[in-house]
């Protein structure tokens, strides 16, 4: 059975989740920045941390699907 | 220091000697007309391999000619220990006999025709890249430091720029995650992690020679990188961490499940470090290849100024991948490092909550 195409949907469907969560934290990340506009540093510290974790669990799905 | 410089120039030149020539007719224009597959191309251009190739072309007799480096190839068979250029297996076509044991180059793969294992320790392209980023780095350090010698003061030169750049992983990553007391211990492996992986993000985003040789998406490389963090982690770390790991502050009936949950952690934080790293910069550079792929699936001319322009797109995205992944790389780190320094001063029971 050729999973060529059926790793492509995974792979998609990882990405989906990526995006909607790192696009949660990048809204959640603007609305405290308008809120408090000095603690602009540090909430964009925090943010990149939390997207790039979130970027490692999506490519996790990434690498198992290049691997079929 | 102008001893490194030699010594750089010497290796680079060395590379440059063996500079190889070959121009091949037949093998080659049979497959003229065969039809240009992208998977194959992207994965040759991301895997690592024996020989360093750097252009191509046609010349006048119509016949491909490649300039190409070989590397040598060292490898030990069964007790028996061989060094030789890689041109001796002519791009794979030859297979080199070496006393009793014939190695073949299957798709960039070394392996001995008899089947017996074979270790190899060739110096592949990826390793003579982190050779000349771990000289690069060595050089851009040291003439940074000599700067100091002459005392504290506003640095001029190449310290100019690299002081801004350490003072933020002194500041922003080492102190804040690991404490004042201890992080003047780990500042030096936090700043070569973050400049190692910053710079070989770079040299494998550049298209050309000397560049162009993708270490930092070989998940060897990472694996090693994130092994170091897993024992620098570990061995520092003091008895709180081990106490919570080995007795975690739940009730005993769950510590069948907790501790091996607890000890998966230890180890899965390091694997994800080094998923991370691969992953991204691998599929960073299967992006541009694939656009650029576009060119030659479409077969016209036309596309490439689309092609071109998401290209250059993609390219400034990498760069900022570069820098962010050696910077969380780094930061996660510090993070596990501090997090095995934490001095508790709480008690477990629980007629205090």
């Amino acid at each position: 059975m050729n999973l060529g195409p059926l790793a492509a949907i995974g792979a998609g469907l990882a990405v989906l989740g990526a995006g909607i969560g790192i696009g949660r934290i990048g809204g959640s990340a603007m609305e405290a920045i308008a809120r408090q506009p000095e603690a602009t540093g540090k909430i964009q510290t925090a943010m990149i941390i939390a997207a790039a974790l979130i970027e490692g669990a999506a490519l996790f799905a990434i690498v198992v699907s290049l691997l079929k | 220091m102008k001893f490194l410089k030699d010594y750089a120039l010497v290796f680079v030149s060395v590379l440059l000697f063996n500079l190889n020539v070959t121009a091949s007719e037949d093998a080659h224009t049979e497959s003229k007309e065969e039809k240009f597959n992208p998977t194959e191309v992207i994965l040759h251009h991301i895997s690592d391999s024996h020989e360093w190739h750097i252009a191509d072309w046609k010349n006048e007799n119509g016949e491909e000619v490649h300039l190409t480096i070989p590397l040598p190839v060292i490898v030990i068979c069964e007790g028996q220990f061989d060094v030789f250029l890689s041109s001796a297996f002519e791009h794979g076509h030859r297979d080199v006999i070496k006393g009793d044991k014939t190695y073949r180059l299957n798709h960039g793969h070394l392996e001995e025709t008899s089947g017996a294992s074979v270790l190899d320790f060739s110096i592949t392209r990826n390793v003579a890249s982190l050779f000349m980023s771990m000289l690069l780095l060595i050089w851009i350090f040291t003439a940074s430091a000599k700067h100091y010698k002459s005392g504290i003061g506003a640095p001029k030169g190449i310290a100019s720029f690299m002081e801004p750049l350490i003072l933020f992983v002194r500041d922003d990553i080492a102190i804040p995650n690991i404490g004042e007391k201890h992080y003047a211990r780990f500042l030096p492996f936090l700043l070569t992690i973050f400049f190692f992986i910053w710079i070989n993000n770079l040299i494998g985003l550049v298209p050309f020679f000397p560049g162009g040789s993708n270490l930092t998406g070989n998940i060897a490389f990472t694996l090693v990188m994130s092994v170091i963090t897993l024992i620098v982690t570990n061995v520092n770390a003091n008895k709180d961490y081990w106490k919570h790991i080995f007795m975690p502050p739940v009730p005993v009936a769950l510590w069948p499940i907790m501790i091996p949950v607890e000890l998966i952690g230890v180890v899965s934080k390091p694997f994800a470090l080094m998923i991370r790293l691969f992953a991204n910069i691998t599929a960073g550079h299967i992006i541009i290849l694939s656009l650029v792929s576009l060119i030659f699936i479409f077969q016209t001319v036309w596309i490439s100024p689309v092609s071109v322009a998401f290209v250059l797109f993609m390219n400034f995205i990498e760069l900022l991948v570069a820098a962010l992944q050696a910077y969380i790389f780094t930061l996660l780190t510090a993070l596990f490092i501090g997090s095995g320094l934490v001095e508790h001063h709480h008690d477990h029971e629980e007629a205090h909550h």
